[in-house]
């Protein structure tokens, strides 16, 4: 039931579709030609390889910058009876109140967001640090990550922390960061089995992404080291460390440190 | 104020109202009641807000003594309750006396149960919800389950003058009509609209979903119902760019046996969903046992949406006077009779 507009730059080269009898998904591309690198088409075949680094490709950039204007102004021009928004690459669900819309009149309200998206200024992006000591312990899965990249640990330590990241979206759980792109000779699959128990701080690695686990949760990326930051903090006015459109760098730091930055912001 | 002291928890036992919608985008989830419908029609029998925070216990309920008392209704499965040993009947308001125990044992229905307090529970929200997130210990009491030992405060805000034995309506008490209490029935068929990768799917996967009974797992939980079944044929690759996941999605990761994301459920997801639960059904979903069967029927966007709608109305002119809608029932076992 994907259906495109006939004035498709009216849309900003929006496609919908219905996803629950109470939400629906705005896509900004063919979601399954970006993305995330193991991703792959439904019916067989090779994914379109030319693209090396897909999340930062010019397609899902864009898109990804569609997804965070759109959620700027609906979150500055709240409607009533739309009760969530959940980003992500290159696309928004927009959960509504069925009582009171049907998908077609929130299509239409959508329709008339995406008029204006050109208008829509970003703020300014933020750099965050993320002191992340790296390794050991706190990173279970270095070595194995630098085997399977036929690097040493340091060299994966080097890479990980030499690039900016975009956040690109927050989900999963409250505050969890998803980053891109990962430079291509870290990229590495998930884990056969996912950990029961993720330790909170945890960093790690899934294909082209890298994030922090803020809770002590299941999860199957593999983990290169921790940091001593709270993501996530319910006494805290703006909760999540990184929002949206936030740019990320992390920094090495030893055990030493990590324990002196773990006591301060106990 | 009255307080609620937890003598046992029960196996799992937390506060919830009706969670807290708009924090999607820094991937909260709503949480709130897995079956919503009940902790509503709770509420709404003491005269409460129907949203007002309530204590939703799982599959084992626990012991609770009011020392001041109170006056509570018991909503959802019934969970073979006592109070002050003599045996507590589901959907009707209680009078509690000053150091009574409420006690609770297995299920003898359903999954949940809900304890509700005249005036709700009264906790400090978080991001505007009294819910428990378990997964990020956020919200409820302190962020957890309840434990031997807790104590947790009787709000005071209720329609008073609505209220069972108030002063305006002494004789007066609600009951649930039949027409609610057959919404609340269990229902083995769960009703699903397409998901936004239906169509990934081929038309012999499709026929296993539809035609499979599906048993629910031991490890399913408030973040997602795990089904175990005949596996469906998954699209190759399996997995898909991350994005966001409706309340009652059902992916389908490798391996093929579904999971539906429920009321804790994760913001965003990256597996292709095959069938989306309606939301008139939602409440059945917060119902299921492990080891329960289901089977899923198709229905159309539009159809849901009728289907919530009938349900909205039966349930908002609901609550019948107690005592007419007994002697309504003499009645007709009387004419039947004749």
């Amino acid at each position: 039931m994907r259906y495109t507009f006939a004035a498709m730059e009216m849309a900003a080269g929006a496609t919908f579709r219905i996803a629950s009898d109470q939400s629906l998904l705005v896509y900004f591309d063919q979601a399954m030609e970006t993305g995330v690198a193991e991703a792959r088409p439904p019916q067989g075949g090779e994914r379109n390889r030319s693209e090396d680094r897909p999340l930062q490709s010019p397609i899902t950039l864009q898109a990804n910058e569609k997804v965070r204007k759109l959620l700027q102004l609906m979150e500055l021009e709240p409607v009533e009876g739309v009760r969530n928004l959940h980003p992500a690459y290159c696309s928004l669900l927009v959960k509504f109140d069925a009582l009171r819309f049907s998908h077609n009149e929130v299509e239409g309200i959508l329709r008339g967001f995406l008029t204006r998206l050109d208008q829509v200024k970003l703020p300014e992006p933020r750099m965050v640090e993320i002191p992340v000591c790296y390794g050991g312990e706190f990173g279970p899965d270095l070595a194995e990550v630098a085997a399977l990249r036929r690097m040493t640990g340091a060299q994966v330590i080097e890479l990980h922390s030499s690039v900016e990241y975009l956040v690109y979206f927050l989900g999963f759980v409250p505050g969890f960061a998803y980053l891109g792109e990962l430079p291509k000779d870290l990229v590495a699959p998930r884990l056969a089995s996912p950990r029961r128990k993720v330790p909170a701080g945890s960093v790690g690695i899934a294909a082209n992404q890298t994030g922090v686990y803020p809770f002590a949760t299941p999860g199957g990326w593999r983990l290169l080291g921790r940091t001593p930051v709270k993501m996530f903090r319910a006494d805290r006015k703006e909760l999540s460390l990184l929002t949206i459109g936030d740019r990320v760098r992390f920094a090495p730091i030893d055990a030493e440190r990590f324990a002196a930055l773990e006591k301060t912001w106990a | 104020m009255g307080v609620i002291q937890v003598l046992e928890p029960g196996l799992f036992t937390t506060v919830q109202d009706l969670g807290r919608e708009g924090y999607g985008p820094l991937g909260v989830s709503s949480s709130g009641a897995a079956d919503r419908v009940s902790l509503r029609m709770g509420n709404r029998l003491l005269a409460n807000d129907q949203g007002a925070a309530a204590l939703e216990m799982t599959l084992l309920g626990g012991a609770f003594v009011f020392p001041e008392g109170a006056v509570i209704a018991l909503a959802g499965s019934d969970f073979g309750a006592t109070l002050g040993e003599k045996p507590a009947e589901m959907w009707r308001a209680h009078r509690v006396k000053p150091g009574q125990v409420l006690r609770l044992g297995p299920t003898r229905s359903g999954a949940r149960g809900y304890l509700c307090v005249q005036g709700g529970i009264e906790i400090e929200l978080f991001l505007g919800s009294a819910s428990t997130h378990i997964l990020s210990g956020l919200g409820g009491h302190e962020g957890r389950a309840l434990r031997k030992g807790d104590v947790l405060k009787i709000g005071t805000r209720y329609f008073k003058s609505v209220a069972p034995w108030s002063a305006s309506m002494p004789n007066r008490e609600w009951a649930l009509s039949p027409r609610t209490m057959e919404v609340l029935k269990p229902r083995r068929v769960i009703c699903v609209t397409d998901g936004p990768q239906s169509d990934w799917f081929s038309e012999a996967a499709k026929k296993v979903f539809y035609e499979t009974t599906y048993r629910v797992a031991e490890d399913s939980n408030r973040m997602g119902i795990r089904l175990e079944g005949a596996a469906i044929p998954t699209p190759a690759g399996g997995e898909m760019t991350s994005e966001g996941v409706a309340l009652g999605a059902i992916q389908v990761p490798e391996g093929g046996q579904p999971i539906i994301l429920f009321v804790d459920q994760q913001t965003t997801g990256g597996y292709p969903k095959i069938a989306n639960v309606i939301s008139a059904d939602f409440h059945r979903l917060g119902q299921l046992r492990p080891r329960d069967e289901i089977r899923f029927q198709r229905v159309e966007p539009l159809g849901a949406r009728s289907m919530l709608v009938f349900q909205e109305m039966v349930l908002a002119n609901d609550l019948r006077d107690r005592r007419s809608l007994e002697s309504e029932a003499w009645l007709s076992k009387r004419r039947s009779k004749l």
